[in-house]
């Protein structure tokens, strides 16, 4: 028998080359992954540029209760927590919040904090005009710092969310700065 | 029949068509579709009992509540690798060696389209779990993560033989790809002339669809395992929010892969029990065209179903409804089909002869998977039932009592036509009653075990689930023990019986039925002619 005919080189190459276009699918899927959370706002993350802040109206009528979360990477020397836990603000009020760092360790670290908004369809009403989560914290041994945050809720927030939560997740970026975490922590 | 009785005596006179050729290179270097396929079901065997093994230790530890026998880090090691070999290893090569012996006797045609080639899919396989099967031996052991592989626990917290696990996949979907390519060429270049695609054989339709499934999946999953491996090893952060990755993504990616790969592991079952029912029920199939077109909507939902794994992420609403009427609608061609195999049945004069009674069984138990499934699929519901064992029962039943009782049915089915012999009826039905009650001892009591609130993938558990777990390990030695008579029956079936006949079902209907028992090592040289 004629070891591979025509026709079905044909239906080989067609099917390699399927299954090649499906292994590109795969990581198609990271960035349309990005682009479908961003656009939907699903999935907690806040936008990562400082956002202005002019010709917000403040709604008086309505208050929203902020809580304040934070996590250190599991291995990661530092503390890390909110000064205050909570607080109630008014739609379109610019707000201040701090949050407080010490490196328990002899080494100097950099740290990145990466937020996260609950429930997720309400990142996009968080904005912030002022995080240190838009830059690394690099921290001396055993020093300690104060982090500001400063943003407000959009007006537009829908009237089902009465609680936003804000959630930092701390992490060791030292030996990863140099490969990705400028660009990567940015998105 | 007639048409082959003459290939045969034609081709005798032909040296190169002589026979097998003798001597362990013979398997090595073999083209051939039979010994391919045989390969195939030995080597799932031999992985069946190996992934059983590792089910033992698990039982045997659960057998008591707190810790006796090993380390829950060696417990996470035998959860996670036994659902790999059970999936790669036992029931992804059953349906691959099934379709080797069967598709090209089904259609008609001398051997695969690409014989050379399915040499290669298969060899590379038992290097594949040497490297999987190995790593657990290594320092830092092996897979501790789950089969489901989630990331962080397969990046930031694996151990070193991650990258093993990672090259073992990559081979093992590679073996899959090309089978699967195979398969599709086989049937699209090299059915008999005259052969319809209506009236193919249900088997060569499932398995045509199923092979397109794995060509699109199978190659998601290698990219999702590149991805792990790039994440722990060399710095990416696909899945590491420290570097602006998504942990929640991996999920998305590997279900993507692995919604549909469970349906890879139960559409040439729905073939192998359209083609048994009738045979034993001595009617043709009830709806023939319709097992067809639901084959292919179930293919094709089976794509927009994934995040039923991922109701508990907190997605948006509108994204929870999507995926739980789109779950709940596979039901419905699911349930065309298994309404099709009971009208069968009905007013047949029905025996119930081994293969028979494992796909009756088949019927019955997997349509109480398909039930729990649907359970699952109720979001809310889903918030409680989510990692518990009810989702382990689910699984069970449609993947033990579903895919791996088709498998056993299809082996008893054909075994006359593959050795020539007929198998020991009173070993196969000891064989099928010890399987079918041991099963139900072993996976039933593990919904109420979910309901109840007992976490999967745990090596010990509060006191209130001991005596449902001992139960549970009772059921599952004894169904790992039923297995070693299937062993049996197959090792005396091969040695010898009762001889098989060209067609010993009588009733059977398809081409492999009109050659002789057992099948010559080279059928179809000259297509046969379909009436
Ligand atoms: C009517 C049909 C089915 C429905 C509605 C269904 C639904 C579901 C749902 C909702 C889950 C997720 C449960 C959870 O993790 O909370 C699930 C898990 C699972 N299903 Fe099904 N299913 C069906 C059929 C099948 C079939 C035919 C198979 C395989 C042959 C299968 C294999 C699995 C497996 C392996 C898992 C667990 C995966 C894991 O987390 O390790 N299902 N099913
Ligand atoms: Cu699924």
């Amino acid at each position: 028998m004629n070891p591979t005919p025509k026709s079905n080189r044909k239906l080989l190459t067609m099917l390699i080359l399927g299954s090649i276009g499906m292994f590109g699918f795969g990581f198609a899927l990271v960035p349309l992954y990005d682009v479908l959370c961003d656009t939907l706002g699903i999935n907690g993350k806040t936008q990562n540029t400082a956002s202005s802040y002019d010709a917000v109206v403040v709604d008086k009528n309505r208050t929203v209760t902020i809580e304040f979360v934070t996590q250190v990477q599991s291995d990661m020397p530092w503390e890390f927590s909110p000064k205050v836990n909570q607080i109630s603000v008014h739609p379109g009020e610019l707000t201040h919040a701090k949050f407080l760092v010490k490196n328990l360790s002899a080494k100097n670290i950099i740290g990145q904090a990466i937020p996260s908004v609950s429930p997720g369809q309400g990142a996009a009403y968080f904005n912030k005009t002022e995080c240190f989560c838009f830059n690394q914290q690099p921290l001396a041994a055993d020093t300690s710092a104060e982090l500001p945050l400063i943003f407000y809720v959009n007006p537009d927030l829908p009237a089902s969310i009465n609680t936003l939560t804000l959630s930092y997740t701390l992490y060791d970026i030292t030996d990863k700065q140099a490969v990705s975490a400028k660009q990567g922590a940015a998105r | 029949m007639s048409t082959t009785t003459h290939d045969t005596i034609d081709t005798a006179h032909d040296e190169h068509h002589h026979g097998a050729p003798k001597g362990l290179m013979r398997w090595v270097l073999t083209t051939n579709h039979k010994d391919i396929g045989s390969l195939y079901l030995w080597f799932s065997f031999i992985m069946f009992l190996t992934g059983g093994a590792m089910a033992m230790v698990i039982r045997a530890e659960l057998f008591q509540p707190g810790l006796q026998l090993v380390e829950p880090n060696f417990f996470n090691q035998m959860t996670t690798v036994h659902g790999l070999v059970m999936v790669f290893g036992a029931v992804m090569p059953a349906f691959t060696g099934l379709a080797n012996w069967l598709i090209p006797m089904m259609i008609g045609a001398p051997d695969m389209a690409l014989p050379r080639m399915n040499n290669w899919s298969f060899w590379i396989l038992p290097f594949a779990f040497t490297m999987l099967l190995g790593s657990l031996f290594m320092e830092g052991g092996g897979p501790n993560f789950g089969w489901t592989f989630y990331a962080p626990l397969s990046t930031t917290y694996s151990p070193d033989s991650t990258a093993l696990f990672v090259f073992a996949i990559h081979i093992m979907g590679i073996s899959s790809i090309m089978g699967a390519i195979n398969v599709v060429v086989t049937i699209v270049n090299m059915r008999a002339p005259g052969m319809p695609w209506m009236k193919l054989p249900l088997f060569v339709w499932t398995w045509l669809i199923t092979a397109f499934l794995l060509i699109a999946v199978m190659p998601v999953l290698a990219g999702a395992v590149t991805m792990v491996l790039t994440d722990k090893f060399f710095g990416t952060s696909f899945f590491d929010a420290a570097g602006g990755g998504d942990p929640v993504m991996f999920q998305h990616i590997f279900w993507f892969f692995g919604h549909p790969e469970v349906y890879i592991m139960i559409l040439p079952s729905f073939g192998i029990i359209s083609a048994i029912v009738p045979t034993f029920s001595r009617k043709p199939l009830f709806g023939y065209s319709s097992m067809v077109y639901a084959t292919a909507s179930i293919a094709i939902l089976s794509f927009l179903v994934w995040a039923h794994h991922m109701f508990t992420t907190g997605m948006p609403v509108f994204a929870e409804l999507f995926f739980m009427y789109c779950t709940m609608l596979i039901a419905v061609p699911t349930g065309v089909k298994v309404f099709n195999w009971v009208a069968t049945m009905w007013r047949g004069s029905m025996t119930f002869e081994t293969p028979m009674l494992f796909a009756v069984a088949f019927i019955i138990l997997f349509t109480i998977g398909g039930f729990s499934g649907l359970m699952l699929a109720i979001t809310p519901a889903d918030f409680q039932y989510h990692d518990t064992y009810f989702v382990v029962a689910h699984f069970h039943y449609v993947l033990v009592t579903g895919a791996i009782f088709s498998i056993m049915a299809a082996a008893y089915y054909w075994l006359p036509k593959w050795t020539g012999n007929m198998y020991s009826e009173t070993l196969g039905r000891w064989h099928f009653w010890c399987s079918v009650i041991s099963v139900n001892v072993l996976f039933f009591p593990m919904h109420f075990l979910g309901l109840a609130g007992m976490p999967r993938r745990i090596p010990d558990y509060a006191i209130q689930f001991a005596d449902v777990n001992q139960i549970v390990s009772i059921g599952g030695f004894a169904f790992g023990l039923s297995q070693l008579i299937f062993l049996a029956v197959v090792l005396k079936c091969i040695k010898g019986g009762k001889p098989a006949g060209d067609n010993p079902w009588q009733a059977a209907d398809g081409l492999e039925w009109s050659i002789p028992s057992p099948a010559p090592y080279h059928s179809f040289t000259t297509p046969p002619e379909i009436k």
